[in-house]
């Protein structure tokens, strides 16, 4: 009777806690100095036998890429397989299947930051440097398309001898607006994400040159609880203007089809269309990078484990259905606009010269991805890796169905053409892989791939209520803290 | 005389030694830029943070590898400015850019486009909202570099080996600096023994003859 009252006294004092135990997110009860140890460990080291291997092969991929560019600039862009009915085809394809894929690191690193969902925290570097390299593979097709790329400094506003001013009324100017805000903005909340962890690295590193780089870039970053303040309010900032700023990008380069007036393009559904394939495919991206990740630093399992692959597998498959409701909405609306153009070019996907395309498209995107109805196929790295790489191969599909079937059988059907890739089409998009995977590699090879600050953040000991500090006093603390959370609109 | 040589040589040696380690004593506290101490815990941290507040002082500072919760309140911080410093750049962002826009549109060159008003609101709202953005990101990364004094490549705590060892990593310091009004060497080292801190040190630029190779 005695114990009772005695227990009943201490739930009552214990109701100031505001502590509630929130799941794990981390494997194996990680102290912080684990987290700094398994991250730094791996730029710190030498790199495995695999990474070499991968490597020499983005490497040489890439060498190859520039080799070819080059050759395109002197001779021009005529060696790509465009004729005069596809004006555009390989180059813009990649062009948006390299953005979309970025669009998922800022999902990670923003979108998931605004909604509190923790579990970003360990796969947000990775995504954000993802992010900044599918941009730069992105950016280098719509230069390298100009063909006389030395005029390149034509998009930019500077007055000049012809006394003109660009076409701000077009959406191509808008693209070149939103890409260069894109990839400034997602290399700054990179970089203010990478301070503490570049501080970190410093600390540890063994005077010379590397210390000395580090430094600089740590900017004297010392983690004083004034500069967490500003640094914290400028992350959500950054954040906050990220989200936005990802609907933007997508919105306009869908804008480059949509607002013109060609069959398969003019419609309004492309905006929050390209939007969930962006998403859908960079999730899928992330997916492949982390997998190969896990090949190369099998150490890095404890970090990201099968909870964060289980959740992006399950974003996987909302996208994938996002878009293949586009698709199902984008015949309904072919037939219901009674637009004889329009109902023909979408019977024509399915079933003209491209039906291939189209039905890989439908099969990569809608139909793969269902398999993550089943939970142990969610987690299952092997699955997970093919579902990745189809999804892929199924959105690149979505952007060359759009582009090449609307163009190559206009209104004349005088002008009807089949587009036919040469060898320098495959080229340039083998290529951008290899520069991808190149920076991907060197970004492991340098840098701390996990935000490791941000982990030691959702650490359970990291927050000041867990019970393990108990012993410090915490409970007159609490009410003061608990008081001041309601203040502040939750805790 | 005598009495010197009376002693003998060990003795003297000991003297000697004695008078050195309290003169470098007296030394280093005249010299010293703050205290620092350690904690054990993030909790630990907070409540050391309520107690510094609490004494009077105000040119303190706590160290952790990450942000903790409830910390600003601990320390008695007011909210950060960034957020209207960035609204402030944002708006001429967004004003820049719609001038921008009408004056080469309608003004210097003006052309119809597409059957389009050469002052377009509506096609001009992609450009205006990306540049907004840009100058509003720019802003919100320079204003907490200025905000946070960055770069600034030293700073006492790093005369600290043990905070260059931890601080980023898994230690948890506060220290208070000698810039503080209240600031006395010896109080102040005290005072922080009696919040529970640990490890703690004086930090002060390396004597002659002492190693700065840190």
């Amino acid at each position: 009777m005695e114990a009772v009252a005695t227990l009943k006294t201490e739930t009552h004092k214990d109701h100031h806690h505001v502590y509630v135990p929130e799941p794990e997110l981390i494997d194996g009860k990680p102290t912080f100095k684990t987290i700094t140890d398994v991250i730094c460990g791996v730029p710190e080291g030498k790199m495995p036998r695999l990474w070499w291997i991968l490597f020499g092969v983005s490497f040489a991929l890439m060498v190859m890429y520039l080799s070819v560019i080059a050759y395109l600039v002197y001779k021009g862009i005529g060696i790509w397989g465009l004729n005069t009915t596809v004006g555009w085809a390989w180059d813009i394809t990649n062009f948006v299947w390299w953005v979309g894929i970025g669009h998922a690191g800022t999902l990670i690193s923003a979108i998931l930051f605004l909604f509190r969902q923790k579990w970003r925290t360990s796969i947000n570097r990775f995504s954000e440097a993802m992010t900044i390299f599918a941009v730069i593979c992105a950016g280098m097709f719509p230069l390298i398309h100009m063909g006389r790329i030395w005029h390149a400094y034509w998009f930019l506003p500077l007055p000049n001898s012809m006394q003109m001013w660009l076409n701000f009324r077009s959406p191509l100017m808008w693209d070149v607006f939103a890409i260069s805000t894109y990839l400034s903005v997602s290399i700054m909340f990179w970089y203010v994400g990478l301070i503490p962890d570049l501080a970190t690295m410093r600390d540890r590193a063994k005077p010379g040159i590397r210390k000395i780089l580090l430094g600089l870039f740590a900017l004297g970053w010392r983690g004083g609880n004034r500069q967490w303040q500003h640094y914290e309010k400028a992350y959500m900032i950054l954040a906050g203007l990220s989200t936005p700023l990802v609907l933007s990008v997508h919105t306009i380069v869908s804008f480059d089809f949509a607002t013109s007036i060609i069959p398969g393009w003019h419609t309004t559904i492309f905006p929050p269309y390209f939007v969930a394939g962006a998403i859908f495919s960079g999730f899928a991206m992330v997916m492949t990078l982390v997998i190969i990740a896990y090949w190369i630093f099998p150490q890095i399992k404890q970090i990201i484990n099968e909870r964060h692959i289980d959740n992006m597998n399950k974003i996987i498959m909302v996208t994938g259905m996002m878009v293949g409701y586009a698709y199902g909405c984008e015949f309904f609306i072919a037939w219901y606009s009674g637009n004889p153009y329009e109902a023909s070019i979408f019977v024509k996907r399915a079933t003209g010269p491209y039906w291939w395309a189209y039905w890989s498209m439908v099969f990569c995107n809608v139909v793969v991805p269902q398999i993550f109805w089943i939970k142990s196929m969610r987690t299952n790295l092997t699955a997970s890796f093919i579902v990745s790489i189809l999804v892929n191969v199924g959105m690149w599909f979505e952007r060359f169905v759009i582009t090449v079937t609307s163009l190559s059988q206009d209104f004349i059907p005088s002008s009807w053409k089949y587009f036919t890739p040469t060898i320098y089409d495959v080229a340039c998009f083998v290529g951008s892989l290899g520069l991808f995977m190149t920076l991907f590699l060197l970004f492991l090879r340098y840098m701390p791939m996990v935000a490791m600050a941000e982990v030691k953040g959702v650490l359970p000991h990291a927050n000041p209520h867990h019970p393990d500090h108990a012993h410090n006093g915490r409970a007159h603390h609490d009410e003061k803290i608990e008081e001041l959370a309601t203040k502040n609109g939750g805790h | 005389m005598n009495e010197l040589a009376s002693q003998s040589a060990e003795d003297l040696k000991k003297q000697a030694e004695a008078t050195s380690a309290k003169a470098k004593e007296i030394l280093i506290e005249e010299a010293a830029e703050g205290v620092v101490a350690e904690f054990d815990n993030p909790a630990a941290l907070l409540e050391a943070a309520e107690k510094i507040r609490d004494a009077g002082y105000q040119r303190f500072e706590v160290y952790s590898p990450f942000p903790i919760h409830g910390m600003d309140d601990a320390m008695g911080l007011k909210r950060s400015p960034l957020g209207y410093i960035v609204f402030g750049f944002g708006s001429i962002g967004t004003m820049g850019a719609l001038l921008l826009q009408w004056w080469t549109s309608a003004v210097d060159y003006p052309i119809v486009y597409s059957g389009k008003p050469y002052f377009a609101l509506p096609a001009f709202v992609p450009i205006t909202f990306e540049l907004t953005v840009i100058l509003s990101a720019f802003t919100a990364m320079v204003g907490m570099f200025a905000l946070n004094r960055m770069p600034r490549f030293f700073h006492p705590m790093f005369y600290s080996e043990n905070f260059c060892k931890k601080g980023s990593d898994d230690g948890f310091f506060a220290a208070i600096f000698a810039w503080d009004k209240k600031f006395d060497v010896r109080e102040v080292k005290r005072f922080l023994q009696s919040i529970g801190g640990k490890n703690i040190e004086i930090l002060h630029r390396p004597l002659n003859g002492e190693d700065s190779s840190k």
